[in-house]
């Protein structure tokens, strides 16, 4: 039972940080911009979160930083993509090498330090539950919020006339445009979300997952978060099973090393990464599915005036 | 006492740098008139339009709105005012519903307006279900769609962009009703066309372009379809003589039991394909496009192979062709003429010459993997010349040149080979009335030579015009031929919704 619990009340706060980060990236990528600057948005995201910390001693002031900046660094992307009609590709990846050079100037003489870690949040009685309560209700604050952020991205995508202006836009720009429909702002908002996103995914990593801060800690997740849109073909539920399923593998990695099973550590750190996309690969086949959700204009430039 | 018009165009000038679109142009459009503007492509039809529509600013001339002037900067200020378009090429979301696409243009909650798109449908005669996808819409239902969003923007007037181009002959009918219509509810309708019967049976005047002018302003009812012509280019055109078969009338191409499924989950399926082409005949598909069309024409070409085992067979003279790529079928003697003309059937960037290079390669153009330029070139010469291609020589490149010369030419560099077997996508699609009449005259002098022809179209009066027999095409079916001389064109409109009895039928009872 203990292992159970350790591996869900572990998989929760493993997936925060993506489901953060891949809800923002949702957005962006239904409104038609591919981001793939997010590993850089969400390194710098961490370092200027785990610094705004440190000196700060607030969260708030962290996560607050962590997006702002995260923001602002996707907004470059917006720019260059809707303004000065850059390869959206091209320019993603500039940005997010940015990202990853910020980060490191950012984090430099804060290298290896550690701060205390975001406080469980009592939710009284509900925590006080046995094995349930320890299982869900013994987390920190952005946990919940990453929940909360689920839900709030699938309203307002299927359920608002925001939802619908989105994907009307992600689907054909030219046509929105004829429409009257702001394309260029619309767009720059999601960006900037996905921006936020990625920023406060970040910011988590470093400041309550693992709370300390060493180059290079994002690890790659900023592209589980691409993969996740894609594979999840951009339907909310999918994309957040596909982040708890990453966070169970690398659960399970640390438990199968808790077993002392030997298995070489190298092939369990691949894990998570080979089995969240094998699955998501398997259940993304449909094609007309896809076809239904995918933003058509996703990736391409920009041809209206 | 004179009524004000809706809308009046006054001395409307645009030029763009090679040429001058709208040209002095005056239009006046009254309260419930249904008023045509007829003209070839490339008249100034299309810019006159944006520019009541506000996405083209003129430079030069006024407009008058209800009696006061005003300056339309936008597609938006257009709308403010109570002018609303229906385009040609439509501008809806696939994967939106019905009630979604309109609520982006009209504000309300998808279930007032659902509300509302049902009583609006009923008024007008325009059936649609708010919450069915478009994208498994018939093009029918998509531009009722567009109608509706443009209605419930209670506009005044409204702009038609070719609206019939796209429509079954029965749905045409359904459409003129639907415009009459609103004409009685005092909407001013603005109708643009090419076709000139329709322009009779709709319309009140006419406004006639050639060349970024106005050369007329006529009564439509009272007008001949000789008269409109001479005005809208000029002279008089003739019908392409259209002879009894010649050749001996032996199977040329065999298809037999042709299946495919596209990669494209919401294309048709080609379901059990049967399809003769004899020798000095032209057959024509009719049908609405995208009813499987595409994935026929890619399979005889070669764009397609056929792998499985219900594939079925395409025989050449007795050949099997199995999975011989374009290339291998060209130098075979079958030749294609895809739908898009920049892009698959030429390459924009690339020289006339050089896309001659592309298809006629075989015929002596390579020696030891060298190209003799020379000979591409006087080739592609002779291609301008056969077929009266306007253009800056054979080094003009193939964006350069107009739809209708470019299709010229693409026709003519295939004719050059002298193909046993010639399959032609829409042919004149978008191509000006000379040039539409000059392709099939090359068309049916290729026929008399002996050759077996395949054209598709949606132009269902480019079928009976020049084809000896006709199959429909619908959700991946191909009807039984009839006879082109006996066939009705209602029945073909019949079978073009999907009745094929209807066409078989009355073909038996001819015999």
């Amino acid at each position: 039972m203990d292992v159970l619990v350790f591996i869900v009340s572990g998989t929760l706060a493993a997936a925060t940080a993506l489901i953060f980060a891949a809800m923002g990236e949702l957005v962006a990528e239904k409104s038609g911009v591919l981001n793939l600057g997010i590993e850089g948005m969400m390194a710098t995201g961490a370092a200027m979160g785990f610094v705004a910390v440190s000196l700060s001693g607030s969260y708030t002031v962290g996560f607050v930083a962590a997006a702002v900046l995260g923001c602002l660094l996707s907004l470059v992307h917006a720019v260059l993509t809707l303004v000065f009609r850059a390869d959206q590709t091209a320019s993603g990846l500039a940005i997010g090498i940015l990202g990853l050079g910020l980060s490191s100037a950012i984090g430099k003489s804060y290298e290896g330090r550690t701060v205390a870690g975001l406080p469980e949040l009592n939710l009284g009685p509900l925590s006080d539950i046995p094995v349930i309560g320890e299982m869900f209700f013994q987390q920190d604050i952005m946990v919940y919020l990453s929940i909360a952020l689920i839900f709030a991205t699938w309203y307002v995508l299927t359920r608002t006339k925001l939802g619908l202006v989105i994907r009307a836009i992600g689907e054909s720009p030219e046509n929105a445009h004829a429409l009257g429909l702001k394309v260029r702002l619309i767009r720059a908002g999601c960006v900037g979300f996905g921006g936020a996103m990625a920023g406060i995914g970040g910011a988590y990593m470093s400041t309550a997952y693992t709370p300390l801060w060493a180059e290079g800690m994002i690890a790659g997740r900023g592209w589980i978060v691409v993969a996740l849109t894609v594979f999840g073909t951009w339907i909310v539920p999918r994309v957040a099973f596909g982040a708890y399923l990453f966070g169970s593998m690398s659960l399970l990695e640390l438990s199968i090393q808790a077993f002392g099973w030997n298995i070489p550590s190298q092939a369990m750190s691949v894990l998570p990464y080979v089995v969240t996309i094998i699955m998501l690969a398997v259940i993304s086949r449909n094609l007309a599915f896809i076809r239904l959700n995918s933003p058509a204009s996703l990736g391409a430039v920009l041809k209206i005036s | 006492m004179v009524e004000t018009p809706l809308l009046r165009l006054r001395g409307v000038t645009k030029a763009y740098p090679a040429v001058l679109a709208n040209d002095a142009v005056d239009l006046d459009v009254m309260p419930g008139e249904i008023h045509a503007v007829l003209g070839e492509n490339g008249a100034g039809k299309s810019t006159l339009m944006k520019i009541i529509y506000g996405s083209v600013r003129p430079d030069a001339g006024t407009v008058e709105w209800r009696g006061e002037q005003v300056d339309i900067q936008s597609p938006l200020k257009a709308r403010d005012l109570g002018i609303g378009m229906v385009f040609q090429h439509f501008s809806l979301f696939e994967t939106l519903t019905a009630a979604e696409n309109i609520s982006l243009a009209v504000p309300g909650t998808i279930a007032d307006l659902s509300t509302r798109i049902r009583a609006a449908s009923a008024q007008f005669g325009l059936d649609v279900e708010p919450d069915s996808r478009v994208q498994a819409m018939t093009v029918g239902e998509r531009q009722r769609i567009e109608i509706l969003r443009c209605i419930l923007q209670e506009p005044k007037l409204i702009i038609m962009d070719e609206p019939t181009s796209v429509l079954p002959p029965q749905g045409i009918a359904k459409l003129f009703e639907t415009l009459r219509r609103l004409a009685s509810e005092g909407i001013g309708i603005i109708f643009i066309s090419h076709k000139l019967d329709e322009i009779k049976a709709l319309c009140d005047t006419a406004t006639v372009m050639r060349g970024g002018r106005v050369v007329g302003v006529v009564d439509a009812k009272v007008e001949d379809a000789r008269s409109l012509t001479r005005l809208m280019i000029g002279r008089e055109i003739a019908a392409p003589s259209h002879s009894a078969e010649r050749g001996d009338g032996h199977a040329v191409l065999e298809v037999a039991g042709l299946n495919h499924t596209p990669l494209d989950p919401f294309a048709p399926a080609l379901k059990d394909i049967s399809l003769t082409l004899r020798s000095g005949q032209i057959t024509g598909i009719a049908g609405v496009s995208g009813n499987g069309q595409d994935a026929l024409t890619r399979a005889l070409a070669g764009e397609i192979v056929q792998g499985s085992q219900d594939a079925g067979t395409i025989v050449l003279e007795g050949a099997e062709l199995g999975a011989d790529t374009p290339d291998q079928r060209r130098t075979k003697g079958l030749h294609f003429v895809p739908e898009e003309r920049l892009g698959r059937g030429a390459v924009p960037i690339h020289t006339l010459s050089e896309n001659t290079g592309l298809t006629t390669h075989h015929a002596g153009l390579v020696n030891w993997g060298m190209v003799k330029l020379g000979k591409r070139r006087a080739l592609a010469q002779g291609t301008i010349e056969a077929m009266d291609v306007r253009c800056g020589g054979p080094d003009a490149t193939a964006q350069s040149l107009s739809g209708g010369n470019l299709q010229k030419f693409i026709v003519g560099r295939e004719l050059a080979l002298r193909p046993k077997v010639l399959i032609a996508s829409q042919p004149t699609w978008g191509v000006d009335v000379g040039a539409a009449a000059a392709i099939r005259q090359k068309l049916i002098d290729l026929r008399d030579e002996g050759a077996a022809i395949l054209i598709v179209s949606e132009e269902i009066e480019e079928i009976f015009e020049i084809c000896d027999t006709i199959q429909v095409m619908f959700r991946g079916q191909l009807s039984p031929p009839v006879q082109a001389q006996t066939a009705s064109i209602d029945d073909v409109g019949l079978a073009m919704a999907g009745d094929f009895d209807a066409l078989v039928l009355r073909e038996a009872a001819h015999v």
